[in-house]
C-alpha cells in the first residue's frame, strides 16, 4: 500500500485471529453488562416477564453485538474512506423520512424497513462525527485554525440539523449540534470562537423561544417548575423523582418498584428506564450502571488519547462524546436536571435505533483501538 | 512532523478539557442521585406511599331505632349503588351514556350528576344511582372495564318498614346539605346521609357510629390492587324508644286519613306508648331522594303531613281544659262542688253575651255534672270567680306553656295567656271577658296533644307525671326512671274531677256513646271542641250550621282526653281530630278504640328492654 511506503514506521497488517485477540473483550463484556441490566429492567417493567420486551431487546442486542464486532474488525482506513459516503447516505435517509417516513410520538422520525423501524436521525449523529473527523483529518493545524475552514463543518452540521428539526425532533438536533461543536473544538478551532458562540447562543434564546412549538415551550416551562401542572406536563418529572428518591440507597428490590409496577411512572420501558432501576436497586444500583457507562465512555476517550492518527483520535473522542451526551441528557432528564427531551438511555432503553447507534459507535471506537498505531496521511488513506 | 506534534498536543489539551467536563457532569449526576435517593429519600418514600396507598373510609352501620321490646322500627338494608369518580372518567358524558344502556338514567339524573361534579373536587365520587336491583348491579360490575370512572358499591341504606306510621317519631335521613359542616370524615363519603327529622336528627351523633378505615394499594388509574390494612369502625348505637310498635301502628291506622293526632301514655312511668300524627310522609321517599313534585305535594297538603300534630301543632284545648279551671277553683276554695249554677244557654257580662255550646242551656247543675255535660255557662261563672291568675298558675302545674324535652325536635310550648302576656303582646290590659273564654279552653290558650296527655295523666294520678320517649341509647338508660312526686292536691278535689270525667261517659255525659265497658275495661274522659273561627252574631241568629254544611277548614277541632281503667288509672290518652267539628262525635270514638286496644295489649305490664338486653341483641347479630 502506498501509505506504508511513504511513511517510515513499518507496519504489519494484522490477521483476523490476531485482531480478535487484541479486541478489548473487557469493554465488550461491559457493554453486554449494560444491555443485561436493560433487559432485567424490561423484564421487571413487564411485571416479571421476558415478553414482550426483554426477549426482543436481548435478540436485538445479540445482532447489534455481532455487527459491532464486524465493524471493529474493518480496517480504520476503510472507515476513513467511507466517511463522506456514509454521511451522504445518512442525509439521503433523512430526506427519505421527510417523504415516506412513519409518523409517531409527535414527529415524523422513522423509516419502516419491514424488519425494524429505523430512525435515520440516530445514525446521523455518528455520520456527522465521522464526516467531521474525516474533514479535519485532512487539514493542517494552520488550516484548522483558519476561519474559512469553519465553512465545511458548518455545512456538514447544519444540513442534517435542518432536516431533523423539520421532523420535528429538537432533542436529536441539539445533540447533533453539540457533537459537531465538540468536534470543531477538539480539532483545534480558535478558542474565542467558542466564547463568542456561547454569548451569541445566549443572546439568541429569546429569538429561538419564538420559534419553538407549543409542546416544546411547555416542556421547558415545566422543567423550570414541574409543579405548575402536576397532573399534566409536570407529572412525568414529579413521578420520576418520587421513584428515584423513594428507592433510597439500596432500592425496593427487584420487581418490587411500586412507582413502576403500579404505573405511576411514564415511558418506563424507554426514556424513564433508569428510574425503574433506581427505584428497585436504589442509589447503589444506579451508580453501578453509571460506573459501567463511565468505563466504556472512558475507554473511548483513552483510545482517543493513545491513537496515533488524527482521524482515529477525533472519531473515538467524538463518538465518546455522543454516547456521553445520550447518557448524561437521559439521566439528567429523569432526575429533573434537564427538560424532558425524549433522549433514550443507550443499550438500556427499549428500542432498536438508539442501540444501533451506540453499538456502531463502539464498533468504530474498537476499530480505532485496533488501528491506533497506524499512521495515516492527511490526504487520506488512498492518497 | 512538528505540525503533527503540535496538532496532537492541542487535541490532547482539548480532549482532556472535555474529559474533565464529562467528569464534572458525571459527578453532578452522582451527586443529584445521592441527594434524591439518600438525603431526600424519606420525603420521596412518603410521596411514593401517598401515590400508591389510598386511605378509604368504611361507613359504619347506622344504629337501629327499636320499640320498647326491641322490635326494630328503623333498620338498614343492603343497597346496591353506583358512583362516578370524575377524575377517572376520561369523558363523563360518554361514561354516563354507556351506563345509560344498562340502567335507566333520566335527563334529570344526568343534570343532577353534572351539577354535583361541578360542585366538588374531581377525585370525590358522585352518586349516580342507588337501590339498584341485583341484575343491573351485576351487569354494571361485568361491564366495568368499559365504564371508566364508574365504581359499583354495595352499601347499606336506611329502611323504614312502617313507612308513614312511625315517621313523625323516627323522622328520616337525607343527603348532607351544603350548610351542614362537621369534621367527621364520614361527611365526605359518597351517599352519606344524616338525620333530618325526628329521632334520626335528635340522635344523629349516637346513631351514626365511627368510621373505619381501609388502606388499599391502588395503581395510577385508581384501581384497587389489594388491601394492606383495615381498621373496623364502630356501629352506631341503637336507640330504644318507649313506643309500643303494635299500639303505635294501631293508633296511626285508627286515625286513618283524618288530619289527626293521638298520644297514649303510661301514667306510672310517663312512657309514651304511641305518638301518632296523620297523615304523614313516608321516610323511605326521602331516603331515595324525594322528587320535587312529591315534596311540593307534601308542602301544599292542607292536612299538613310534614307537621307533627302531637308535639309541634298547637291547638286551643277547648273543654278538655275545664278540669284545670275546676281544680283551680276547688283548691282556691271559691267553688263549692254542691253549688248549682243555672244555665239558660248564655251568660251576660257587661253588654257582651257568652254562649253555651248547648243553645237552650243545661238548666241547673253542679260541678260534677258541669264537667260531665261540659256546660260552658257554669265555667264562665267559675272562671270569673277563680280569676285568670289562678287559672294560669294551675295550667302551668299541669304542664301547659312549657316543653318536656322529650328529645324530639320541634316541641312547642303552647301558650297560657295572662295579664303580663296580654300587656306584652298587645299593650292592652286583660279583660274579664277573656278570663271567661279561657275558662272554656278557648281564646289565646294553646296546648299540644302531648301537654293534654300529660294533663290527663296528672289528673288521673295526682302525681307530676313527665313524659318519656327515649328509653335507652346504646347500652345506657337515657334518663333514670323515678316515681313521680305527688302534686299535693286535696284527694277529695281530685276525686270530684275524676267523677266528672267518669260521668262524661255515662247517661247524660257528652261522650256516652263512646262508653267503654265489659271485660273489666273502663275509661273516663273529657270531650273538647275548639272553635277555629269566631261565630258571628248574625250566624248565630241564622242558626248554627250542621257539620256537613261547613267547609272542612271552618269546622271546629275535635278533642278528647281519657284515662283508664277508672279504678286504677294506668293509661292516659289524648286525641285530636283537626276540623273534626265535635269532640264527642269525632274524637271520643277514636279514644275509646285506642283505650280498648291499649288495655288489651297492656304494654305497661312488661318493662321495656333492659340495657343489657340491648347489648345482647347486638352481639347476637355480630
Amino acid at each position: 500500500m502506498g501509505s506504508t511506503m511513504m511513511f517510515g514506521p513499518r507496519r504489519v497488517e494484522k490477521s483476523l485471529p490476531q485482531k480478535l485477540r487484541e479486541l478489548n473483550w473487557f469493554i465488550v463484556l461491559a457493554l453486554a453488562a449494560i444491555a443485561g441490566i436493560g433487559c432485567a429492567m424490561l423484564y421487571s417493567v413487564a411485571g416479571g416477564s421476558v415478553d414482550p420486551w426483554a426477549s426482543r431487546q436481548a435478540v436485538r442486542f445479540g445482532i447489534a453485538l455481532l455487527m459491532m464486532i464486524a465493524i471493529a474488525l474493518v480496517d480504520l482506513r476503510t472507515w476513513l474512506s467511507l466517511a463522506y459516503p456514509a454521511y451522504l447516505a445518512g442525509l439521503a435517509l433523512l430526506g427519505a423520512v421527510e417523504v415516506i417516513g412513519v409518523t409517531g410520538m409527535g414527529g415524523q422520525r422513522w423509516l419502516d424497513l419491514g424488519v425494524m423501524r429505523l430512525q435515520p436521525s440516530e445514525l446521523m449523529k455518528i455520520a456527522v462525527v465521522m464526516a467531521l473527523a474525516r474533514y479535519y483529518h485532512g487539514l493542517t493545524l494552520y488550516q484548522t485554525r483558519a476561519i474559512k475552514s469553519l465553512f465545511v463543518p458548518m455545512i456538514l452540521i447544519v444540513l442534517p440539523v435542518i432536516l431533523v428539526v423539520r421532523q420535528p425532533d429538537l432533542g436529536t438536533a441539539l445533540m447533533v449540534v453539540a457533537g459537531g461543536i465538540a468536534m470543531i473544538f477538539l480539532a483545534g478551532a480558535r478558542m474565542w470562537l467558542f466564547g463568542g458562540g456561547l454569548i451569541a447562543a445566549i443572546a439568541a434564546i429569546p429569538i429561538a423561544w419564538r420559534f419553538l412549538r407549543d409542546y416544546q415551550r411547555e416542556r421547558v416551562l415545566t422543567f423550570l417548575n414541574p409543579d405548575r401542572d402536576p397532573l399534566g406536563a409536570g407529572y412525568q418529572i414529579i413521578q420520576s423523582k418520587i421513584a428515584l428518591g423513594s428507592g433510597g440507597l439500596t432500592g425496593k428490590g427487584f420487581l418490587q418498584g411500586t412507582q413502576s409496577h403500579l404505573n405511576f411512572l411514564p415511558e418506563m420501558k424507554t426514556d424513564f428506564i433508569f428510574t425503574v432501576l433506581a427505584e428497585e436497586f436504589g442509589v447503589l444500583g444506579a451508580l453501578a450502571l453509571l460506573m459501567l457507562f463511565f468505563v466504556v465512555i472512558g475507554y473511548g476517550v483513552w483510545v482517543g488519547f493513545t491513537c496515533r492518527n488524527h482521524f482515529g483520535r477525533l472519531l473515538s473522542t467524538g463518538l465518546s462524546i455522543t454516547i456521553f451526551l445520550y447518557v448524561f441528557i437521559n439521566i439528567a432528564m429523569v432526575m429533573g436536571l434537564l427538560p424532558v427531551v425524549g433522549v433514550p438511555l443507550p443499550l438500556v432503553s427499549y428500542g432498536g435505533s438508539a442501540m444501533l447507534t451506540a453499538m456502531i459507535a463502539f464498533g468504530l471506537i474498537l476499530s480505532v483501538a485496533l488501528n491506533r498505531r497506524v499512521a495515516m496521511p492527511r490526504a487520506g488513506g488512498l492518497a | 512532523m512538528r505540525s503533527e506534534g503540535k496538532r496532537y498536543r492541542l487535541f490532547s489539551r482539548r480532549a482532556a478539557l472535555l474529559a474533565g467536563a464529562k467528569g464534572v457532569a458525571v459527578t453532578v449526576l452522582a451527586g443529584r442521585m445521592y441527594y434524591l435517593g439518600v438525603v431526600e429519600s424519606g420525603q420521596y418514600k412518603v410521596l411514593a406511599d401517598d401515590n400508591r396507598i389510598s386511605l378509604r373510609l368504611l361507613a359504619p352501620e347506622r344504629g337501629e331505632i327499636l320499640d320498647r321490646q326491641g322490635e326494630p322500627l328503623v333498620t338498614n338494608r343492603r343497597d346496591y349503588r353506583v358512583f362516578l369518580i370524575p377524575e377517572q372518567a376520561s369523558d363523563v358524558v360518554e361514561t354516563l351514556t354507556a351506563l345509560g344502556r344498562i340502567i335507566d338514567l333520566t335527563d334529570q339524573d344526568i343534570a343532577r350528576i353534572e351539577r354535583q361534579i361541578r360542585r366538588q373536587r374531581r377525585f370525590l365520587p358522585v352518586t349516580v344511582a342507588e337501590n339498584l336491583d341485583w341484575d343491573s348491579f351485576a351487569r354494571i360490575n361485568v361491564s366495568s372495564p368499559d365504564l371508566p370512572g364508574i365504581q359499583p358499591d354495595a352499601g347499606m341504606t336506611r329502611y323504614y318498614p312502617y313507612g308513614t306510621e312511625m315517621s313523625q317519631v323516627v323522622g328520616y335521613v337525607g343527603a348532607i346539605s351544603p350548610d351542614e359542616v362537621g369534621d367527621d370524615p364520614l361527611m365526605s363519603l359518597p351517599g352519606f346521609k344524616t338525620g333530618k327529622q325526628g329521632i334520626e336528627r335528635a340522635f344523629e351523633q349516637n346513631l351514626r357510629g365511627v368510621a373505619g378505615t381501609t388502606q388499599v394499594e391502588v395503581n395510577a388509574f385508581g384501581r384497587v390492587i389489594r388491601e394492606l390494612a383495615r381498621e373496623d369502625g364502630a356501629r352506631g348505637n341503637d336507640v330504644v324508644l318507649t313506643l309500643d310498635m303494635e299500639l303505635q301502628r294501631f293508633a296511626a291506622q285508627r286515625l286513618g286519613e283524618e288530619s289527626a293526632a293521638a298520644i297514649i301514655m303510661d301514667i306510672d312511668s310517663g312512657d309514651v306508648l304511641a305518638h301518632a300524627s296523620t297523615p304523614s310522609y313516608d321516610p323511605n321517599d326521602f331516603n331515595l331522594g324525594i322528587s320535587r313534585e312529591n315534596w311540593q305535594a307534601l308542602l301544599k297538603d292542607p292536612r299538613k303531613p310534614l307537621i307533627n300534630k302531637c308535639l309541634t301543632g298547637q291547638y286551643p284545648p277547648g273543654s278538655t281544659f275545664k278540669m284545670v279551671v275546676a281544680l283551680a277553683g276547688l283548691e282556691a276554695g271559691v267553688i263549692d262542688p254542691d253549688e248549682e249554677v243555672a244555665c239558660w244557654g248564655k251568660r251576660k257580662l257587661g253588654n257582651h253575651l257568652f254562649h253555651c255550646w248547648r243553645k237552650n242551656g243545661h238548666g241547673k247543675l253542679a260541678l260534677v255534672d258541669a264537667i260531665a255535660r261540659s256546660c260552658d255557662v257554669y265555667f264562665y261563672e267559675m272562671a270569673e270567680r277563680v280569676g285568670i291568675d289562678r287559672i294560669g298558675e294551675m295550667a302551668a302545674r299541669f304542664g301547659f306553656g312549657q316543653t318536656f324535652d322529650i328529645d324530639l325536635p320541634g316541641e312547642s310550648p303552647g301558650l297560657i295567656p295572662g295579664r303580663d302576656w296580654k300587656l306584652g303582646a298587645t299593650g292592652e290590659p286583660w279583660q274579664v271577658g277573656e278570663t271567661l273564654v279561657v275558662g272554656i279552653g278557648q281564646g289565646a290558650l294553646l296546648a299540644t296533644q302531648l301537654q293534654l296527655a300529660v294533663m290527663t295523666a296528672r289528673l288521673a294520678s295526682g302525681r307530676a307525671v313527665r313524659p318519656r320517649l327515649i328509653h335507652a341509647v346504646g347500652e345506657a338508660l337515657h334518663r333514670p326512671v323515678e316515681p313521680f312526686d305527688d302534686m299535693g292536691f286535696d284527694p277529695a278535689h281530685l276525686a270530684l274531677i275524676r267523677r266528672g270525667m267518669e260521668k262524661v261517659m255515662e247517661d247524660r255525659g257528652t261522650a256516652v256513646l263512646s262508653r267503654l265497658r265489659g271485660d273489666g275495661r273502663s275509661m273516663a274522659g273529657k270531650t273538647g271542641t275548639a272553635q277555629v273561627r269566631r261565630i258571628s252574631k248574625a250566624e248565630r241568629e241564622r242558626g248554627l250550621r250542621k257539620t256537613h254544611e261547613k267547609p272542612w277548614a271552618e269546622r271546629h277541632h275535635a278533642l278528647f282526653v281519657a284515662y283508664g281503667p277508672i279504678e286504677q288509672p294506668r293509661y292516659a290518652i289524648s286525641v285530636l281530630v283537626e276540623h273534626g267539628d265535635s269532640g264527642s262525635k269525632a274524637a271520643a270514638p277514636i279514644a275509646r278504640d285506642l283505650m280498648a286496644k291499649t288495655l288489651e295489649l297492656d304494654p305497661a305490664r312488661q318493662p321495656p328492654l333492659s340495657p343489657d338486653r340491648v347489648a345482647a341483641r347486638r352481639t347476637n347479630r355480630g
